[in-house]
Formats: C-alpha cells, sequence, structure tokens
C-alpha cells in the first residue's frame, strides 16, 4: 500500500458536521505514520483535513462518483477509505463500487469490506442478516390493505403503531392498543395513502448505543455505551445523552454489549462501527434499531468522551493492524486492545437554532434538527449537566434560575418531545409535579428524574438561606454545577461576592485527567476537565506556566462552525513551531480542535469568565488568544480583561470599538468613512421617532452578536415593532 | 426524597495515615480491611456479593453508585442475580452515592442492603485520589471509623479467608448429567449456573472435603478471597487430582492453587486487577479477550513443571492469566469466564471444560 484515498463529507449540513472533518484528519494522520501517501477529496475549504500540513493532496472537489472517478484515473491509489466522511462518502463508494470504477483501477476498499456496508444499508439484507444470528429488531412492514395490516399487528402483536410514509408532521399515524383502534386508523390512513407502515410500537424504551471495534483477526470490543435520556422516538441526534449507561444492570449492559459483539462479526466490520438498541428493562428485551458502519458523530463523542482514539485506531485498522498492536495514545504504556474505563460521566447535549426559522415545529422526533453539540464532564450527573446546559451558549446559567425560559401549558411541554423540556422537567419539580406523573408524561428513566430534582432542592434551599450563605453550602451547590452567577441570581448575592467567598474559604474546582483507565495507569496526556467533586489535582501547573491559552467556539451553531476549529488548530500549530505552550478551552465533541493531542493541554469545559478564571489562575499563562474562536471568546474579552487576564492581540478596548455598534459608528464619523444614517436607542418610543425621521426601511442592529442574530429589516411600522420584540428577547435573557 | 442521604460523617484511614472524610451509608460501625479498587462501571450489586472480596474495603472507581438499586437475594444461585447469599467485603468507598434508585430488579437500596448486611460503606469520597494513592503505593490496609471508635488495622492476607466463606454443607445443584465436584472457595454464583446452563450436575463441597468419599467427573475449583500459598491442604488435593484423568478446572483463587500445585509459585501484585475491562491474549495466537478479574495475587509461570503451558497473558503487564495441560484436559484461568460483573467473552472456557467432561465419558463408555 502506497497510496491511499480518503472522502471527505463535503459541506456542512444537519446531521453531518466537523466529526467528520475530525475522523477524516485522524485518519489522515495515522496513514502518514505508515509512511503511505495520503489524497483527500473534500470541497469543503472550512476544515482542518484540506489543512495544507495534513494530506499529501488535497482535491477540492465534489463527493460524487464523477469527480472521485476523475480522481482515481488520474491518481491511481491502491486504497480508499470510505467510513471516515459520513453518508457522503459512504455513498460515493457504493455507487463507485456498483459502477465497476473501483475494479477497473484496482483500488481495494480498506477496512469494513463494502459487501458489509450494504447489508448495513439495505433494510431488507440488514434485517435478513440479524434474523440469520437470531438477534431481535424492530419488527415493521408495509402494507397496502387493513387485511395485511391486521395479519401483521396480530403477528407483532399489540400495541402497534402505524406511520403514513412522506406524511408531513406524522399525519395520519398513530399508536393501536387492539384491533378496533387499528381498522379504524387504517380506514383513515388509507383514505390518504395506498401504503402504510406497522411498527412494533417501543414508545417509552430506553435507547442504548454501543461504539464497538473489530480488528482483522476477529478481536472486539465496546469501547463505550451511551444512553439516551430522552427515550425512543426522539433521534439520538436530538436527545440529550449520558455515558456511560447509568440505568443499566450488569446483565443487562452486558448482554447488549455481547449481541454488539455477535453482530459486527456477524456482518463483518474492521474498523469502528455503531449499534443502536431499543431496551426494556421491565420486559427484559431488546431491539437493535440500526448499524451504522462507520465513523459517526456518536463515534466523535464516544472518542472524546473515553480518550479512546476511535477514528485513528479505525484507520489503523483498516491497514490492516490487529487492535493488540496498536498503542494506547494516552497511556503509552498500554495496548488499544481494552476498554475504557471511566471515572467520570459525561453528558451531551444538541444544539437547535430552531428560532432563526419562521414556522418550524419545535416539537423533536426521529430526524434531526439540531446543529450542534455539546459534552460536558463531571463526577456527578447533576454536574454535567448543569455545564453542558452553560456551554450550549443559549442563555441559560445551568439548569435552574433561567428568567428566559417559560411554559405555557407545562403537561404539554413535558409530553412533546421539545429542547426546552429538560427545563419543563425541572419548572415540573418546582412546581409540585411528582416524579411519577412526570415520568408518565416522558418516559423518562425515573433516575435521571431524581438527579434534576436534586438541582432543584439545591435551588430551592439557596433561595431560603439567601445571604446567609455558608461557604458550605456554596461547596455544595458547586458540587451540583451551580455556576457563580446562578448562586448569585437565586441568592440575591453579587457573583463577585460568590467568588469571593469562595477563595476565602478554598472552595476551588479540581483539575482532572481523562486517562481511559479510571487512574489504574498514569496518564501521559493533559486531556483535563475541571470538577468541584475531587480533592486534589491530577497534574503539576507549574509545566504549563507561561503558556498562550487559546479559546474555542463552542458548540456549532448556524454562523460559527468548523472554520473556528480551522483558526483555532492554525493558530495552535504556529504557535507550537515558535515552542510556546498551547492551552485549548473547548467543549465541542465534533471537532478535531478538542482533540488533546493538538495541545499541552485541552480543557474540555465551559467558555464561560468563571471557568476560564479558574483555568487562569491554576496554570499562569501568558495570556488568551480571543481571536480565534468567533464571537463567543471575543463577547468574553473585555470581562476578561477587567479581571486582570491578559488577552494577546488586538486589545479589547479595539475589539469592544468593532463590537459595540454605537462605538464603532461613531469611530467612523470620527475618521471620515461614511456609512448609513444611525442612532443607539433603548426605547421602542424613541426608535419610532428616529425611524419616522429617516424613512423607512430601516436596519435593526443589536451590538455583539453573531451572523445577524436579531437583526431585521423593517419595513413599516408594525414590522419594526416586531422586531424590537424580537430583539429584547434575545438580548436580554 | 432526601438529597443529603445520611448526614453522618465517617473516615477512612490508610495504614499510611492518610485520612479521608466521607459520608456513611450502610451500617454505621468501624470496620478494617485491605483497601483496593475496583474500575469496573456497572455491576455493583454482582461485585459486592462477590466473596473473593472477603476481607477487603473496596474503593468503586466509577463515581456513580446506586443508581438501579440492589436485587433480590436467595440463597439457591439460580434465582438471585447476586454473587452469593451475604456480602463478604468489610466496607465499601464511593464518590456520588444515588439515594434514590431505579430499576425493575431493584428491591432495596444499596446502603439498606449494606445495613442488613452489617457491611458500612462510606460516599462523598475523592475515590480518583485515592485510587491514584494506592496505585503509587501499592494496597494498604485500612479502616473505616464511624463515630471515633478506632480499631486495629487488619490484613486479611495472613488468615485462612476460604474457611470463613465456603459452604460448610454439601449441596448438589441440578438432577442430571456428568458430576462436577466444585471445591467452594467462595465460589460465584455465576461459575454454578454457567456450569448448569451446559447440562451438568454440580455437587458443591466446602473446601476441605475429601473427594474419596464421593463419585465425581470432574472438578472445579473455585474463586475465593486471599493469598493462595495459606491454602496448603488445598493445594495438597490439588497435586493428587492432578495425577488422575479427570477434567479439571480452576477459576481465579482456583487457578493459584493449580497452580502452585502443577510447579508454579505466586506473589502478591502491587495493586491487582479489579475490574472489567482486563485484557488478555491467547497464547501466541492474535486472539484477545477483554475479561472480568479480581485478584490480588499472581502466578509466576516461569517454573510451571515440563508438561504445562502458558495459555493467556495480560497484555497489559503481560502477567499470567492461565494456562493448561499438554495432554491431560486440565484448564485453569485467572480471569473470570463467568463474567457477572463484567463482560461474557470467554464462557468458551466453561464449553471447553464440558466438552472435555464428555468426551472422557465417552471414553469410558467404549
Amino acid at each position: 500500500m502506497k497510496k491511499i484515498l480518503i472522502l471527505g463529507s463535503g459541506a456542512l449540513k444537519i446531521g453531518e458536521a466537523g466529526e467528520f472533518d475530525y475522523s477524516g484528519s485522524q485518519a489522515i494522520k495515522a496513514i502518514k505514520e505508515e509512511g503511505i501517501e495520503t489524497i483527500l477529496i473534500n470541497p469543503n475549504i472550512a476544515t482542518i483535513q484540506t489543512s495544507k500540513d495534513l494530506a499529501d493532496k488535497v482535491f477540492f472537489l465534489p463527493v460524487n462518483p464523477e469527480f472521485v472517478e476523475r480522481v482515481i484515473a488520474n491518481e491511481k491509489p491502491d486504497g480508499i477509505l470510505l467510513s471516515f466522511g459520513g453518508q457522503t462518502a459512504l455513498n460515493c463508494g457504493l455507487a463507485l463500487d456498483a459502477a465497476g470504477v473501483l475494479k477497473k483501477y484496482n483500488v481495494k476498499v480498506l477496512g469494513t469490506p463494502v459487501e458489509t456496508i450494504i447489508n448495513t444499508e439495505d433494510r431488507d439484507k440488514f434485517t435478513e442478516k440479524l434474523a440469520e444470528i437470531n438477534i431481535k429488531y424492530a419488527n415493521s412492514k408495509a402494507v397496502s390493505n387493513i387485511d395485511d395490516a391486521i395479519k401483521f399487528a396480530e403477528k407483532i402483536a399489540y400495541p402497534v403503531l402505524i406511520r403514513i410514509a412522506y406524511a408531513l408532521g406524522g399525519l395520519g399515524s398513530g399508536i393501536c392498543r387492539n384491533k378496533n383502534e387499528l381498522v379504524e386508523l387504517c380506514e383513515k390512513s388509507f383514505a390518504h395513502t395506498n401504503q402504510i407502515l406497522i411498527e412494533e410500537y417501543l414508545e417509552g424504551w430506553k435507547e442504548i448505543e454501543y461504539e464497538v471495534v473489530r480488528d482483522k483477526y476477529d478481536n472486539c470490543i465496546a469501547v463505550c455505551n451511551m444512553e439516551n435520556f430522552d427515550p425512543m422516538g426522539v433521534h439520538t441526534g436530538e436527545s440529550i445523552v449520558v455515558a456511560p449507561s447509568q440505568t443499566l444492570s450488569n446483565d443487562e449492559y452486558h448482554k447488549l454489549r455481547a449481541v454488539a459483539l455477535k453482530v459486527i462479526r456477524h456482518l463483518g466490520v474492521v474498523g469502528e462501527c455503531n449499534i443502536q438498541y431499543a431496551f426494556s428493562s421491565s420486559d427484559d428485551d431488546y431491539r437493535v434499531i440500526e448499524v451504522n458502519a462507520r465513523l459517526s458523530r456518536s463515534s466523535a463523542l464516544a472518542s472524546k468522551a473515553t480518550g479512546y482514539p476511535l477514528a485513528h485506531v479505525a484507520a489503523k485498522l483498516a491497514l490492516g493492524y490487529g487492535l493488540y498492536e496498536i498503542q494506547n495514545t494516552i497511556t503509552k504504556t498500554t495496548s488499544a486492545f481494552f476498554e475504557p474505563a471511566m471515572d467520570y460521566c459525561v453528558v451531551k447535549i444538541p444544539r437547535w437554532d430552531l428560532k432563526k426559522f419562521n414556522r418550524v415545529s419545535t416539537t423533536l422526533g426521529s430526524s434531526m434538527k439540531s446543529v450542534g453539540e455539546v459534552m460536558a464532564i463531571g463526577r456527578k450527573f447533576e454536574e454535567a449537566l448543569q455545564k453542558a446546559l452553560r456551554m450550549l451558549e443559549i442563555g441559560v446559567g445551568g439548569l435552574v434560575a433561567n428568567k428566559n425560559i417559560r411554559f405555557n401549558d407545562l403537561d404539554d411541554s413535558l409530553l412533546k418531545p421539545n429542547e426546552n423540556r429538560v427545563f419543563a422537567i425541572a419548572q415540573a419539580l418546582k412546581g409540585g409535579y411528582s416524579i411519577d406523573y412526570i415520568h408518565t408524561l416522558t418516559y423518562i428513566n425515573k433516575w435521571f428524574l431524581y438527579k434534576i430534582q436534586n438541582i432543584v432542592e439545591i435551588q430551592s434551599k439557596l433561595s431560603k438561606i439567601a445571604q446567609d450563605i455558608s461557604p458550605d453550602m456554596i461547596l455544595l451547590a458547586k458540587q451540583y454545577g451551580f455556576s457563580d452567577d446562578q448562586i448569585g441570581k437565586i441568592t440575591n448575592i453579587d457573583p463577585s461576592q460568590i467568588f469571593s467567598i469562595r477563595k476565602a474559604n478554598n472552595i476551588n474546582p479540581k483539575v482532572l485527567q481523562i486517562d481511559t483507565l479510571a487512574a489504574e495507569f498514569p496518564a501521559q496526556t493533559n486531556y483535563l476537565y475541571l470538577t468541584y467533586n475531587a480533592a486534589i489535582d491530577d497534574i503539576i501547573f507549574a509545566d504549563l506556566y507561561d503558556s498562550t491559552i487559546i479559546l474555542g467556539s463552542g458548540p456549532y451553531r448556524i454562523g460559527s462552525s468548523v472554520e473556528f476549529d480551522w483558526c483555532c488548530v492554525n493558530a495552535a500549530k504556529t504557535l507550537k513551531n515558535m515552542d510556546r505552550k498551547t492551552v485549548m478551552i473547548n467543549c465541542n465533541p465534533e471537532t478535531v480542535s478538542t482533540d488533546y493531542d493538538m495541545y499541552d493541554a485541552l480543557f474540555f469545559e465551559e467558555l464561560t469568565l468563571e471557568t476560564i478564571r479558574e483555568i487562569y489562575g491554576k496554570i499562569n499563562p501568558k495570556g488568551i488568544i480571543v481571536a480565534m474562536g468567533g464571537q463567543v471568546p471575543n463577547n468574553l474579552s473585555l470581562a476578561l480583561a477587567k479581571n486582570n487576564m491578559n488577552i494577546l492581540g488586538t486589545g479589547v478596548e479595539n475589539i469592544d470599538r468593532a463590537e459595540d455598534r454605537s462605538k464603532f459608528s461613531d469611530l467612523l464619523d470620527k475618521i471620515g468613512i461614511e456609512q448609513p444614517e444611525w442612532k443607539e436607542l433603548s426605547t421602542k418610543e424613541d426608535a419610532l421617532i428616529f425611524a419616522k425621521d429617516v424613512e423607512y426601511p430601516v436596519l435593526i442592529r443589536p451590538s455583539y452578536v453573531l451572523s445577524g442574530a436579531a437583526m431585521s429589516v423593517a419595513f413599516t411600522l408594525v414590522m419594526q415593532l416586531w422586531s424590537f420584540h424580537h430583539k429584547e428577547h434575545i438580548l436580554k435573557p | 426524597m432526601n438529597l443529603y442521604g445520611n448526614t453522618k460523617k465517617a473516615r477512612l484511614v490508610l495504614e499510611n495515615m492518610q485520612s479521608f472524610e466521607g459520608k456513611l451509608i450502610g451500617y454505621p460501625h468501624s470496620s478494617s480491611g485491605e483497601v483496593v479498587f475496583n474500575t469496573g462501571m456497572t455491576g455493583y450489586p454482582e461485585t459486592i456479593s462477590d466473596p473473593s472480596y472477603k476481607g477487603q474495603i473496596q474503593c468503586i472507581t466509577y463515581p456513580l453508585v446506586g443508581n438501579y438499586g440492589v436485587p433480590v437475594s436467595k440463597s439457591d444461585p439460580r434465582e438471585t442475580l447476586l454473587e452469593s447469599d451475604k456480602i463478604h467485603l468489610h466496607g465499601i468507598i464511593i464518590s456520588d452515592y444515588s439515594v434514590e434508585y431505579s430499576h425493575s430488579t431493584g428491591i432495596e437500596s444499596l446502603s439498606s442492603w449494606l445495613y442488613a448486611n452489617k457491611v458500612p460503606g462510606l460516599y462523598d469520597i475523592d475515590t480518583r485520589m485515592l485510587t491514584k494513592t494506592l496505585r503509587e503505593n501499592g494496597t494498604m490496609l485500612g479502616k473505616i471509623i464511624v463515630d471515633d471508635n478506632d480499631l486495629e488495622f487488619y490484613d486479611p492476607n495472613t488468615d485462612n479467608l476460604v474457611q470463613q466463606v465456603s459452604h460448610k454443607e454439601i449441596k448438589t445443584f441440578g438432577q442430571e448429567g456428568k458430576n462436577v465436584l466444585l471445591y467452594d472457595c467462595g465460589c460465584k454464583n455465576s461459575i454454578i449456573t454457567n456450569l448448569l446452563d451446559r447440562g451438568v450436575k454440580v455437587t458443591r463441597v466446602p473446601w476441605d472435603f475429601d473427594f474419596n468419599k464421593v463419585d465425581f467427573d470432574a472438578v472445579l475449583f473455585s474463586n475465593g478471597p486471599g493469598n493462595p500459598e495459606v491454602y496448603t491442604s488445598l493445594i495438597e488435593k490439588a497435586k493428587e487430582l492432578i495425577k488422575t484423568e479427570k477434567p479439571i478446572l480452576g477459576i481465579c483463587l482456583g487457578h493459584q492453587i493449580l497452580s502452585i500445585a502443577a510447579g508454579a509459585t505466586t506473589y502478591k501484585m502491587p495493586y491487582g486487577h479489579r475490574g472489567q475491562n482486563q485484557p488478555v491474549m491467547e497464547g501466541q495466537s492474535n486472539k484477545c479477550y477483554i475479561t472480568s478479574q479480581n485478584h490480588g495475587f499472581a502466578v509466576n509461570d516461569e517454573n510451571l513443571c515440563e508438561g504445562w503451558s502458558t495459555w493467556f497473558k495480560n497484555l497489559n503487564d503481560n502477567t499470567n492469566e492461565g494456562f493448561r495441560h499438554k495432554s491431560k484436559d486440565i484448564l485453569s484461568v485467572q480471569f473470570h469466564p463467568e463474567a457477572k460483573p463484567g463482560p461474557v467473552d470467554t464462557t468458551f472456557i466453561f464449553d471447553e471444560f464440558i466438552n472435555a467432561i464428555n468426551k472422557i465419558s465417552k471414553l469410558t463408555r467404549s
């Protein structure tokens, strides 16, 4: 093998984003280590994998059979990797294979064979393969008349779910608990369509995932399992996810693990694969929902959650290595054939931008709407959950004490999965709803609800104590993930005072390492997180003295995505070349910028003043670079400087002058640069007067925002009022 | 709902006098033993009910414990998910305790189960710090001190712990099939159920049982607590049994007993293997398995007698994980093929054992 072609995933889209930049980049590095030439096809200029010093050759061309064939014809690679560029690369690879292109040019598909990929992608073949080894899968069948519907429903037993293919918003679909209900609904449905899908009704079942790896010698491991907070019915990309699973007993965990290994062996995967289950504890029963025989967003999450570099290992396996022949890159003394033991828990929460679209349904379901995600690490579920919510950058300080989140119909917000459901649960508990009732509405496992109740209880205790807060109470709140701001809000004490009490009483977070083996072996890398549930730090901070902190961009959202990872990673590389130590702070699991091997230290942490200040205080760096991570670090720069942190690059007063519309426009006036007439206003009345003066249309533009959030052109009086209302809504959470 | 659980404080003191303050669950009395850590992320009921932990205080490195309560305890191995009918360990140390649990098999909380078994537990402890201490200094003696009722350190490795955990009476499980004589050194229930699932009869006998008293087709030396060198009479029995043609399987302590009988020696490891992710490799093959382990002593296989060969090695530290006889059906593994807690990847060990039993009986019949 001298030359290998890697297919990227092209443009970022919902469901296919930075995780494939991560997996492709790791694959390129893993192959280059072997002295093999790498060629990459990916038209996405904002990715790190297309940077100069990664692949030997990059083609900025569409990832489709036509262009890829031309590259193959010219470059004549020996092998091709299909599983590192998401569905785009996989589909392209399958098409090339079907068209005989790979055979024609003698290009070998490395890793999982094409036949296996087809067997996982084609539903009929997939269920056939599972049936061969007596593995259960979600039963479903397309029928075109009532008799067939009844026959199949009786075969799989009631209740069943009826779905209509291609029906918008679930029109005509529903649950039938007996024959009468089925006949009734079928009659309605067949009025709209001539084919319906009868499916096993698994609502309320847990959704569990395993990331499994297999080498060519048939050695298998399950690197990580994950449990969805939201039960079946919500796409795993739309769910809050926790790793490892929290509510599975040993028998359940290992039964599903054994099924995963059996399936991956039978299918013949070589490399990485993701398997999703529906699982019911009370029935002690499971269904395989799907298998992804490629790297995925879940595998990126699993990599970051455990420290196990799945994409790197998958690439090595594709080259023919055995798992035991690959080094554990964290301990550097053990091999890649092991299953990580975590001594922390991880919470992933998706980031939605639904508010940017009019008339979009906010109900979550089986298709993805989220545009990004965050991952938080803690030694209590409550701690990780509250950290993750802050990381989302949606204007919340944690699970509770958010004035901007209100519910008109709490029961409805619990019943229908939506982006604010976790807040609705807290609200409901506060309002006296019982755990049982919330469970009945949401099917969310009670263990999660008990944990949320702990947070609510601490909030109510804090608000009772208020000004009389004791250091012990602050410590307790910190252990459950409350920020200084949150505690301040609840107790009516200035957050800076909470900070002072903390410092006076030595209440500080500790820095712990992610080491893949729960401290059984020492870690050689600084993959780090902060927690208040520890007594000592894992690392010696002197090693990071005088380093440069780079702030990342947090979760992807509309207007901020992989381009800022490119900036951060390249800034770090440049600094490294200058022999400077680099420290990254970021919380997005689907990116290269959170690969621990890119920096001297990676803090998988919140991009908040409080957290950055704690890290800064511990490592005593040279300063912070805020210019690489987009709007989030920019917005923090003033506060960071005010708290005596050194900002490198453009001074904060100049950042402020560019961001603050009024100061910016002032400056333009002063230096004689033309601009539209403007005025900074803070009341509706003044705005109306000004608009009347300058004549419509006018543009309303808030300061410090990302890609025009809350910006509107006001054509009429009515429009303008709406805009103002909208602006207040977003700017004053 | 009681977020703070029991707020009664207690502390763990190590033999180097390092002290960890935490809050109490389970039974409020002082207790001492050898402090060890286990890195398994699930299966605390199985781990805690494993008799091999006799005399030990176990630190669970996964921080969230108690989430799904504890299943029902029964004396018949086939009727319970637990690994024995009582808790043998001397205490547990955890970080975050779930006061409220949720699971269809959970009938009581971890704390109430510990209480009923008169075992104390400590939570709100920095278990990572404790684990690192044990990793760097090796396993240490320690004591959980409640209400300032101090007590002496206790070293379980000088005691005959097997005598304390082995069932005193002979008991037969299953009606039909070949009879496996099971030397109960503190046997986990799953070993018995794995045998029964494969259609044999199991006769569980006390550790000091004279095997000449009964008819049997094969022998299994079970897992158990303590220092294998202490159990000299058991080693003598193993030596005699090796001379016969009966299939023999050794698991964990049973493996160590067999290895001494086969001429090898054992030694105490700095901090042992306790967890569900220990990688082992089979001989010179490319075959690797993830195994469940719980042992503080290991076998030095350099001086195994003629006729024996190393079967498995640990991929992390190259320690011995099993050996077998070159001509006889004697199999022996350091890890736990019965799993529980842990991965079930090596249950083929039981298949091999049963196949050997069936093969032998066919020979004798013809």
